[in-house]
């Protein structure tokens, strides 16, 4: 008895790509074309030539480059910005181009019947003398501008890439899409490559740009549905971000770390759970940033690794309010516990903010991460792209087994939730708020732990107060009312005790 | 007397490259006097020939010589649009008319 055979008999072809890979289950099917569809400036010519340049440099495959648009020096210049040294691999006979592209000197006329057959045989030619595995054909469409008869076209196209399976080796064809959401492809190439069809979007949301890449179908082998963001960095080229792609299995410790604040430990049960993600939300001067700077501090003193991000305030800033609170960022840093990233939010796309940040982690490998505030980035970005963001790097983090607190700064002084809270607050295992009180003409602090996944933690809304130590929790507001919602009520301290009576606390 | 260089690149010999063989020939006897010199090339045996010269379509015959530098593509069966697309109706008629 053999086994039964798997559902997916295709073998698939590791791109390279970043993420790519993961939302094709594998790769692309090996020995096929694939066609790579998309508007103008959507990364064709960028996903074509990532193609074979990861082929080379993870496998040591051979690539065909054929170019019906660009001349190869354009290409050899415009790729070079993301590290990929065509030219050198054309001497080491790992890249051969096949120039196609118009030649205005050559004025041609067309008398009578044709077929490709020359080009068919420099493809077949620089294939086989670089023993070639990955071809790309960027971008078909000029072909149709330079010859007419749009179904002689197809059919020709469709004996090259029959021709180049006959071969072995796995294809990439680009061609123009006019539309975002519209017809696969102009001049219908999609009719001879049906099999497998990627689509390159970069739409224009909210008045920001938003790439994202479907598999809109692999024949015979199964792939993840829907649009995934990706973004093009300099030094990397294309890099995926399969976001619903990621699965919530990640293990779940009960080991517990601390807040970096007793008191706060204390409400929490006995301190945070090590692969939890914390959400600190509050108005403008709650205590936001000092509670991620005790988060950094305590980390430092249990000697584990920190990594803040900070998106409102420089460095300077940051460890100046440090000082103030009696807590050494410097002395942090020289020890090698404590790294901070200040970044501008519009500096960069949230992409790329979220690659930058991957980056910086896989490289610092901290223990914990502080995000101050998350919500600045929230205004660079659209609702949904904003929410994809907060779940790619929750999901990244907690896989590194790393502790992640992020502050939300909310737009009203008391109560009140800001858009973010609502989008990130089911991703987040623990919620803590940070809240104005006014109470006698004096506005006071509060603080509670709203939720904590995995553990009881104390109800109270507690009074927080702020000196050159740091912060303090004090004692509940007892006779308070209406603090969430943003309109406390002096309740009489007869009606409390009238109320605890009526319902007798457990266990207090 | 002005010389032609012409090269006809065929991919095999498929009865469309038979067809763009003799229709050539033809034009070469009857329009240029036998002051031509034409040059068959099967792709498929120099594939390097025909990345030089960025050869697409087959049946591609280029005219070299004289200037200007002219191509055309398919089995070449209209003898008209040929002479026009190799610029050779101007150097013929006044060919003809020296000859005559």
């Amino acid at each position: 008895m053999t086994a039964a055979v798997p559902f997916s008999s295709v073998h698939k072809e590791e791109t390279g790509i970043p993420g790519f890979d993961f939302i094709a289950d594998g790769g692309l099917p090996h020995g096929r074309t694939a066609l790579v569809s998309g508007t103008a400036g959507s990364g064709k010519t960028i996903f074509a030539t990532q193609f074979l340049a990861e082929g080379i440099r993870r496998l040591n495959q051979a690539g065909v480059f054929i170019t019906f648009e660009e001349q190869p020096e354009d290409i050899r210049r415009n790729m070079r910005s993301f590290g990929w040294d065509i030219q050198r691999w054309e001497d080491e006979g790992a890249w051969m181009f096949v120039d196609a592209s118009p030649e205005p000197s050559h004025e041609m006329t067309i008398v009578g019947d044709y077929d490709f057959g020359g080009l068919l045989a420099r493809i077949e030619h620089a294939v086989r003398s670089v023993g070639g595995s990955r071809v790309a054909l960027d971008s078909i469409g000029a072909v149709f501008s330079q010859f007419a008869g749009a179904s002689r076209i197809r059919h020709e196209l469709f004996r090259i890439a029959s021709a180049l399976r006959d071969m072995g080796v796995t294809t990439i064809l680009t061609a123009e899409r006019r539309e975002e959401y519209g017809a696969i492809a102009v001049n219908g190439v999609e009719e001879f490559v049906a099999d497998n069809v990627i689509i390159l979007r970069n739409s224009l949301e909210d008045e920001k740009r938003r790439r994202t890449i479907e598999i809109l179908k692999f024949r015979g082998t199964t792939h993840h549905k829907g649009e995934y963001p990706f973004t093009v960095i300099p030094t990397d080229g294309i890099v995926v971000i399969p976001l619903s792609a990621i699965e919530l299995k990640q293990r779940s410790g009960d080991i517990r770390v601390t807040s970096g604040n007793s008191d706060l430990d204390r409400m929490c049960g006995g301190g945070l759970f090590r692969d939890s993600i914390i959400l600190v939300s509050g108005a403008t001067g709650t205590g936001k940033t000092l509670l991620s700077t005790h988060f950094v501090d305590g980390g430092a003193a249990a000697a584990e690794k920190c990594l803040l991000f900070a998106f409102e305030e420089s460095r300077e800033q940051l460890g100046r309010n440090a000082i103030g609170w009696g807590m050494d960022f410097d002395a942090m840093e020289q020890e090698g516990k404590l790294r901070v990233v200040c970044e501008y939010p519009e500096a960069a796309g949230l992409e790329d903010h979220l690659v930058h940040i991957k980056h910086q982690i896989e490289n610092f490998a901290p223990n914990r991460i502080a995000v101050d505030s998350i919500s600045a980035l929230e205004r660079i970005s659209t609702v949904r792209g904003f929410r994809e963001f907060v779940l790619a790097l929750t999901s990244f983090i907690k896989h590194k087994e790393i502790t992640g607190l992020f502050t939300s700064t909310t737009p009203t002084l008391t109560g009140g939730t800001s858009v973010t809270e609502a989008h990130i607050s089911s991703i987040t295992d623990t919620i803590v708020l940070l809240r104005y009180v006014e109470l006698f003409g004096e506005m006071r602090r509060g603080l509670t732990v709203l939720k904590m996944r995995g553990s009881t933690h104390e109800k109270d809304i507690r009074e927080l107060r702020i000196d050159n130590r740091g912060m303090h929790i004090g004692a509940p507001f007892r006779n308070v009312a209406g603090i969430l919602s943003g309109n406390p009520v002096q309740v009489a301290a007869l009606e409390m005790e009238r109320l605890d009576k009526l319902f007798p606390m457990d266990g207090a | 007397m002005k010389r032609f260089v012409l090269k006809l690149y065929v991919a095999g010999r498929t009865p469309r490259t038979e067809r763009a063989i003799s229709a050539m020939q033809a034009i070469c006897e009857k329009d240029l006097a036998s002051v031509y010199d034409l040059a068959v090339i099967d792709v498929l045996e120099r594939p390097q020939l025909a990345e030089d010269e960025k050869i697409l379509a087959t049946p591609t015959v280029v005219k070299e010589l004289p200037p200007p530098l002219r191509r055309v593509v398919g089995d070449l069966s209209d003898r008209e649009r040929v002479l026009v697309g190799l610029d050779l109706v101007r150097t013929v008629s006044v060919e003809q008319k020296r000859n005559r």
